[in-house]
């Protein structure tokens, strides 16, 4: 078991800078999920710290060992790939067994921890079978049990739920939580689907264009976002965002107004007369009707119902849509003019270059 | 459109002209290799019957030349040279797709260009090589022909399967700390058995067929190979052709037993289950 440190990262394709300057310490038995849109530079962060690409320049530490120069196996650590990557052609024991063969280990040793990892992931009737006669949520599984025999220091994740259905990717998430507590090993998960993030996270570091946004418990991203981008990234629906400009400063209070925004009032800060100001207020923070320190208005234009809530997509004054989130069983009616608001300690507020204030 | 039947039909006739076209020449070879000289002439047609029925040829051919040898040797020549292309090329497929290093494209362009010039054209400096070397009446000189023959075809088709192989599989034997070349033999290569099979079928047919390169490079009985030891029955004056049909009969067979044992290979979809 081990931490791991990423020490000034960089990765180009020639002009092209994929990753820049990379900076990054997991702690050892942490789940660490490394989440941002497709092409953000999440996954070759991951094959560089697996040793599948070597970064243009930066340093990689696994442990206390500098691992630059290690070749993928040397570094301890065990890949579960999105296409799951069995070996077609070998049954699940060979499948698990394949690799420590080659790293020593004797065979009474091997079946040992196969079992054990059959047992972990109940494996246990598939053994002798191919991955051609699995179905996608056991061949998930055994390409995981093929990570645990290996007993990593790191366990590296590359989406490994994109590719099945939506009730096993629920149950497998949850196997993978289950499992990072009977082993306590470190982990490092990457995926684009921020609920996989906030579930699995111990923390969650937001990556978007070859940087890091913001790195935090999930419930630190979601309440207090660093910026724009963690803010409409960590949440479903998104953050509604709105333009607004500081009017009037009175006190300790701030009023403020835009073109979708009836009114808010915010507390005073470092805001002066004029400054622009992005305010964001997420779905589930929006009330219809009650009075709050923000509010706004619009024509409710679809109600999706999804049981526990509903979802109003409305119609603002810019012709932007904004999304509530509606609790209970009275939902408005398409056509409907509502005012939604807000309390202050629910707006989010971003200055001009979208860094939260 | 035509409707399915008349389609279907329209196609099955089609094949079944083509097929009757392809086989017809080897039915009138073995069918011939079965009757006397006469009945050969005078009824080319015809099937054996009883009256015409005749093991001549045979007799002749196990009798009167080292059919035996030349079986061996056209054996030899084919089976190595088969492996080796097979193996050379299903390496240097799997290295010019998996490593680029300085010059990877120009060599996978040197190799393609073989696919282009005929070696039939090298014929003279082949010759000279090998009388250099000291290989000339030879098997290993022509074994090292027909590989350099069969080697760019190889490569070319089985890079093209070598890149649809996942590159997660070999990303997971890396990460499983498995050594390079046993992701090649162990990992790689298996799932290249349909391909390999394939161009296992592409490489030995010419090479078993060739008389060219036989006939510069072999001069003694003991080297020759079975298409050259049926020329032995051809004269200028007179054939004996009881004796030319029943060797090529008898040519036939391995070429056709190897088939059979490759195209069991030739089955897709082995890649099933590997990834998605």
């Amino acid at each position: 078991m081990a931490g791991l440190h990423i020490d000034k990262i960089n990765k180009s394709y020639g002009p092209a800078r994929v990753l820049a300057d990379i900076d990054l310490s997991i702690v050892d038995g942490e789940f660490v999920v490394l989440v941002g849109p497709s092409g953000c530079g999440k996954s070759t962060l991951l094959r560089m710290i697996a040793g599948l690409d070597a970064p243009t320049s930066g340093d990689i530490f696994i442990g206390n060992r500098l691992v630059n120069a290690l070749a993928p196996a040397e570094r301890k650590i065990a890949m579960v790939f999105q296409s799951y990557a069995l070996y077609p052609h070998m049954d699940v024991r060979k499948n698990m067994t394949f690799g420590l063969k080659f790293t020593g280990v004797e065979p009474s040793e091997r079946e040992r921890r196969v079992a054990e990892a059959a047992r972990m992931l109940r494996l246990e009737d598939l053994l002798g079978r191919y991955p051609r006669d699995l179905s996608g949520g056991q061949r998930q599984r055994v390409a995981i049990g093929r990570a645990i025999v290996r007993e990593p220091d790191v366990f590296l994740f590359d989406e490994p739920l994109s590719n099945l259905d939506a009730a096993l990717r629920v149950s497998t998430r949850v196997e993978i939580a289950r499992l990072h507590r009977l082993l306590g090993a470190t982990m490092v998960y990457v995926t684009h689907d921020q609920i996989e993030a906030m579930t699995l996270a111990d923390r969650i570091v937001v990556m978007n264009q070859g940087q890091i946004e913001q790195v935090g418990k999930p419930l630190e991203l979601y309440y207090t976002p660093a910026n724009l981008f963690v803010a409409g990234f960590i949440g479903s629906p998104a953050m509604n965002f709105f333009p607004a400009e500081v009017e009037s400063i009175e006190g300790d209070k701030v009023r403020a107004k835009g073109p979708t925004i009836a009114r808010v009032t915010l507390p005073a800060g470092s805001l002066t007369r004029g400054s622009k100001l992005t305010i964001g207020v997420r779905p589930e923070h929006l009330t219809a009707g009650a009075p709050g320190d923000f509010s706004t208005t619009g024509a409710v234009e679809l109600v999706e119902r999804l049981g526990e809530a509903s979802y109003a997509h409305v119609r603002r004054a810019d012709d932007k849509l904004m999304v509530a989130e509606i609790r209970g069983r009275d939902t408005p009616a398409p056509g409907q003019t509502v005012t939604f608001s807000a309390p202050a300690e629910d707006v989010h507020v971003f200055d001009e270059a979208g860094r939260r204030l | 459109m035509l409707n399915q039947p008349a389609r279907s039909l329209g196609v099955h006739i089609i094949l079944i002209a083509y097929s009757a076209l392809a086989l017809g020449p080897i039915l009138l070879v073995v069918m011939n290799s079965f009757k006397a000289r006469n009945a050969i002439f005078g009824a080319p047609l015809a099937p054996p019957n009883a009256t015409t029925f005749s093991l001549v040829g045979y007799a002749k051919v196990f009798k009167a030349s080292l059919i035996g040898t030349y079986f061996a040797n056209s054996l030899i020549v084919t089976l190595v040279s088969m492996f080796l292309v097979l193996l050379f090329g299903a390496m240097a497929a799997w290295a010019l797709t998996e490593y680029k290093f300085r010059g990877s494209t120009a060599l996978a362009l040197f190799l393609s260009i073989g696919i282009m010039v005929p070696i039939r054209l090298g014929s003279v400096a082949i010759l000279k090589m090998m009388r250099a070397a000291g290989l000339n009446d030879t098997l290993t000189a022509l074994i090292l022909v027909y590989v350099a023959q069969g080697l760019p075809m190889s490569i070319f088709i089985l890079s093209e399967f070598v890149q649809q192989i996942p590159k997660d599989l070999r990303d997971a034997a890396r990460c499983d700390g498995v050594p390079e070349t046993r992701i090649f033999f162990e990992v790689i290569a298996p799932l290249l058995r349909p391909a390999i099979a394939t161009v296992a079928v592409f490489t030995i047919v010419p090479i078993w067929n060739d008389l060219w390169f036989p006939l510069i490079l072999t001069s003694s009985d003991s080297t020759h190979t079975i298409t050259l030891g049926v020329q032995q029955f051809l004269g200028q004056y007179i054939t004996d052709w009881n004796s030319v049909l029943a060797a090529l009969s008898m040519a036939i067979l391995p070429v056709v037993a190897i088939y059979v044992i490759f195209s069991r290979q030739l089955i897709s979809g082995l890649t099933a289950g590997a990834v998605k």
